[in-house]
């Protein structure tokens, strides 16, 4: 199993080497010791393999992933798993601002907390929140599943276009154009998908979903107040 | 028109001129700003008010048709392990798809790369048939980061991060629901048919810090390879540049207002931002100040329709300029053929700027297919290569008259300015004087 120790090399040597990985590499579980808050860690991976950090990360954490599992034993710092393709990154603490911001697709779990804007102008990613996330959260989201164990701060979903929302705690407010949906089977289905992916315990009908009025779909001058 | 004996033939206010009294009519029937594409159209201190002075006793000038006048410009040398070769200085700027048809895509990669030069792409992401025709693509990364993924990233020869566009800093944008095509849709990850908003501030960063992080992550994801642009409007040239100088830019792009957009409030274009020649200088001013002038490089942007402003752009101190909307028209943007047509649409060959509606008669901005069949990207790019091949001729031309054997060897010293605020504002001296207002001297 390849080591790192971020102590001793530096990051670029890190990213360089996980970046040659080819897809069919024996490779597949790397072990990153002494982030120390450092930026860019295990970014732009693409290839199959996991990669476990011990410790805190700074900003942009595992973004751009594809198809690798990033795991962060502490904390991330901003942009954590931003603009992710695919793959999984599962956060063991909390996440700061922006935590999966504009990600197409892929699995992030967040074990803490989330703090302002997670999920914003997400674009397909699944993000699941063991604990609350912050406000402006899901901005602008477009695509995919945003799930909240936890409370949701202020402004959730405001100006959202296709994501779900499921949060099982309270909402401190909605954002323009955003408003608690009946749930169907459908839903419910996706999210049981999404939790059991996340590999959280957590009844679906205990949730309520959020999503898009489409009021604002189209620019009218009626609705100008609502901007 | 004939006027009675003793009464004053009808006056028109300055203040209320017929343009104003028309928008206000418009205004009052609509209740809704006008949206529009392009950029400013009001007159402003440009390149028109500089002249060059030319060679003279105490100045060689080059032969013509005989010595060489180098055009070529090297775009990333600061930190990229592969910088950007063009053979000249003059690139496309970035516009989208979506914004612009396929057909327009394609043929500004077949123009700009006949002429060895750099297309960007735009808003929405890169498409294949783009990257296919552009020898040299520059991929924006915008804050809606429509289409954004990390294999088109690596597949680009440059990044280009754009904070700001000249004709709305500060502005996010709107791509309205006609131009939303299911392939524009599909690209963006949105319904078809809705007014697309895309954002002013990016998602994940805010303030020069962060920007720094942001290269420092976008370099690792490419491995360190590829020039990093930050493209900015024109609002406080000195301290953005200095600051995206300080946050590790290879490449600082400064957009003038009277560069174009596909669709804006008239309002935000004619008023907010600084006119391309008063940026340049304050931008110049703080690489010198960092002792970065010519090891970062800069591109100006903004009205260059002529060599003569490629020429005048560089000597006061870019690397290289950008242009979009006369791309456009060299594709065949507002072309008079298309008269009868701009009629029904309410307007003129030439002064046709509602690219937002995805009605344009040429081609260019739309996505109707019977619209965009009509350009022909073949011949179209040949016009854009032809174009920007007289841009360099004439800058060329001008370079060897002030005694240059390349484009970069022009200087502020060798233009005069015709007004007092041209002069100020590209500090030179007013023609006939010594005189640089706001200066000592």
């Amino acid at each position: 199993m390849p080591s790192f120790d971020l102590a001793r090399a530096p990051l670029r040597e890190l990213n360089a080497a996980l970046h040659a990985l080819s897809p069919t590499t024996n490779e597949t579980h790397w072990i990153v010791s002494n982030p120390s808050g450092k930026h860019a860690v295990a970014c732009g991976l693409d290839a199959p393999v996991t990669v476990e950090i011990d410790g805190h990360v700074g900003y942009y954490c595992a973004g751009m992933n594809k198809a690798a599992t990033v795991v962060i034993s502490g904390n991330a710092g901003v942009g954590v798993a931003e603009n992710m393709m695919s793959g999984e990154v599962r956060v063991k603490g909390d996440a700061s601002q922006s935590a999966g911001a504009t990600g197409c697709g892929g699995l992030l779990v967040i074990e803490g907390n989330a703090s302002a804007r997670c999920g914003i102008s997400m674009k397909g990613i699944d993000i699941v929140v063991k604990g609350s996330i912050g406000p402006m959260s899901a901005f602008m989201a477009q695509a995919g599943n945003l799930v909240v164990l936890g409370d949701a701060g202020d402004a959730l979903g405001d100006s959202i276009y296709e994501a779900r929302l499921f949060v099982r705690g309270r909402v401190a407010s909605l954002g323009a154009d955003c408003i608690e949906k009946p749930m169907t089977e459908e839903d419910r289905a996706i999210l049981a998908a999404v939790l059991k992916r996340a590999g959280v315990e957590a009844r679906a009908d205990d949730f309520k979903l959020y999503g898009s009025a489409r009021r604002l779909y189209h620019f009218h001058i009626d609705n100008v107040d609502a901007y | 028109m004939s006027v009675p004996p003793h009464r004053t033939p009808p006056r028109f206010s300055a203040t209320f001129n017929p343009n104003v009294i028309a928008e206000i009519q418009r205004a009052a029937a609509t209740g809704i700003y006008d949206i529009r594409g392009g950029g400013a159209k009001r007159a402003l201190p440009h390149f028109d008010d500089l002249l060059f002075l030319g060679a003279s006793i105490s100045r060689y000038p080059l032969e013509g048709y005989r010595e060489k006048c180098g055009t070529d410009v090297t775009l990333g040398t600061r930190f990229a392990r592969k910088p950007i070769k063009l053979k000249i200085p003059v690139t496309v700027a970035g516009m989208s798809f979506g914004s612009l048809s396929g057909p327009a895509k394609e043929a500004l990669g077949r123009g700009a790369s006949a002429a060895g030069t750099s297309t960007t792409t735009g808003d929405g992401g890169m498409t294949p048939e783009e990257r296919g025709h552009s020898s040299i693509l520059v991929y924006q990364y915008l804050p809606s980061r429509y289409g954004m993924n990390p294999d088109d990233l690596r597949k680009a020869d440059a990044i280009e991060i754009v904070i700001g566009q000249g004709a709305k800093p500060g502005g996010g944008g709107m791509l309205l629901g006609q131009k939303i095509s299911p392939r524009v849709a599909k690209m963006r990850t949105l319904p078809e048919g809705i007014d697309q908003r895309s954002a002013c501030r990016h998602p994940d960063w805010t303030g020069p810090d962060d920007l720094e992080i942001k290269i420092e992550e976008l370099r690792e994801i490419t491995d360190w390879e590829k020039p990093i642009y930050v493209k900015v409007g024109a609002s406080r040239p000195y301290y953005d540049t200095a600051l995206a100088a300080k946050s590790g830019a290879d490449v600082i792009v400064l957009d003038g207002m009277q560069g174009g957009t596909a669709a804006t409030q008239d309002v935000f274009i004619e008023h907010v931002g600084l006119p391309t020649l008063a940026a340049i200088r304050p931008a110049v001013q703080a690489l010198q100040d960092l002792g970065l002038h010519r090891k970062l490089q800069l591109i100006v942007s903004g009205g260059i329709r002529t060599g003569a402003d490629v020429a005048k752009a560089l000597a006061l101190g870019a690397d290289a300029v950008s242009i979009g909307t006369a791309a456009l028209i060299a594709l065949g943007d507002n072309d008079p053929q298309w008269e009868a047509e701009y009629q029904k649409l309410g307007t003129t060959a030439g002064a046709y700027d509602d690219w937002q509606e995805g009605l344009d008669p040429a081609g260019i901005t739309t996505q109707d297919p019977v619209l965009a069949a009509r350009l022909d990207p073949v011949k179209a790019g040949r016009r854009l290569a032809n174009y920007l091949s007289v841009l360099t001729l004439e800058a060329q031309t001008i370079a060897r008259a002030c005694g240059k054997s390349h484009l970069h060897n022009l200087e502020p010293e060798d233009l005069v300015a015709l007004t007092i605020e041209a002069a100020a504002m590209a500090g030179v001296p007013l023609a006939g004087t010594n005189w640089i207002p706001g200066r000592d001297k």
